[in-house]
């Protein structure tokens, strides 16, 4: 289970953005997950309120936003339909992935004084 | 203090981030990318299930490639130095990584185990990473290209189960085909089915570290993938080298 590292890093930037904005608590932070990211939701929130005791991110909430994936053909334009193999019904060439692969931190809801 | 009303509130304020999480280890795994690059050191991430097979293709690789491919490795494990053993006896200059808990290899263990390992006089350098289809996927080292080892007895589902391992795969090694005799219900195509479903450019070679069937391939597939890998400067890109095998243009 890596969601434990993963939380540790997120904490990481959090508390370097903070420090940039002199920043005294977090009241919420917003994560953008995508479905292939390879992180489990609930495992990551779980992570999260474990490790946020003691660092800047305690009592902070975390909100994830779930990002489904997405694969068209960069040639045709043609959508890939969730399931279905990944390379083009009309030119046979490899789908790219458009979203859902994202495993960032979005924005912080950050208390100044 | 909230300056509006002097209420005395502390001001609460909405920050746009928009930061990848993993944005260190992505930075020391560009450095490592570049490392290898200077050196002309083709990089592999080989990963797949425990017992998938990866330490014996290694060692079969490094017999059947001889002189004509010079191989080195770090092997992740989390307890035991054993497949570090294993691949030095079969001559391969190999270091363990010991990861303790932690079920991935990430870019700062690659870093600081290559202080201890001089790559002059490797072709290919192979990162046999933690047994795991989970967690190993999504933390770049700086590889120009990942290998997946999959059994014919893990199942031909698995490319399905773990999507975002399998999408990550510039190929798959269908690993210990020596057995399929005694597997009457495994096909081959349906391995390839699966992982067509989550990888544009899916690509599968059969092999066997006993019978050295489709070793000849591999060893190809590695000499092409070295050239290719030298043609362009490390990108951020992990596929880009096995792109242009492939003869995509981007």
């Amino acid at each position: 289970m890596h969601e434990y590292s993963i939380v540790q890093a997120l904490i990481a930037l959090v508390e370097a953005e903070a420090a940039e904005r002199g920043a005294t608590k977090v009241h919420a932070l917003r994560v953008g997950l995508g479905e292939l990211a390879g992180v489990e939701p609930s495992l990551l929130s779980t992570a999260f309120e474990t490790f946020r005791e003691r660092t800047i991110c305690a009592g902070a909430d975390l909100n994830l936003r779930r990002i489904p994936a997405q694969w068209s053909c960069p040639r045709c334009a043609l959508e890939i339909l969730r399931g279905a193999p990944l390379q083009c019904s009309g030119c046979g060439g490899p789908a790219r992935l458009v979203q859902g692969d994202e495993l960032v931190l979005e924005s912080i809801d950050l208390e100044v004084n | 203090m909230c300056e509006d009303c002097g209420c005395g509130d502390p001001e609460v304020v909405p920050i746009e981030v928009q930061k990848r999480i993993l944005g260190n280890n992505d930075r020391v795994a560009q450095h490592n990318r570049e490392h290898f690059f200077k050196q002309g050191v083709l990089a592999l991430n080989l990963m797949g299930s425990p017992g998938s097979g990866k330490t014996a293709l290694l060692e079969a690789t490094a017999r059947t490639a001889g002189p004509r491919l010079r191989i080195g490795a770090v092997s992740g494990d989390l307890a035991t130095d054993h497949d570090g053993e294993r691949l030095r006896k079969a001559g391969i200059p190999a270091l363990t990584i010991t990861t303790g808990t932690a079920c991935h290899l990430d870019a700062r263990l690659v870093h600081d185990a290559l202080h201890d390992f001089p790559l002059e006089g490797v072709d290919v350098f192979f990162i046999e990473n933690v047994g795991n289809l989970v967690c190993p996927a999504i933390y770049d080292l700086g590889q120009a290209a990942n290998v997946v080892a999959l059994s014919v007895t893990e199942g031909e589902d698995k490319p399905l189960k773990y999507p975002a391992m399998f999408r990550a795969a510039d190929l798959v090694l269908l690993t210990k085909i020596d057995l399929l005799p005694a597997l009457p219900e495994v096909r081959i195509e349906a391995f390839a089915e699966a992982l067509a479903r989550v990888n544009p450019a899916p690509r599968i070679l059969p092999i066997s570290a006993r019978t050295m069937e489709g070793m000849a391939e591999w060893l190809s597939w590695l000499a092409a993938l070295r050239a290719a890998s030298r043609s362009v400067e490390p990108r951020q890109f992990v596929s880009r080298p096995a792109a242009i095998l492939r003869g995509e243009t981007r």
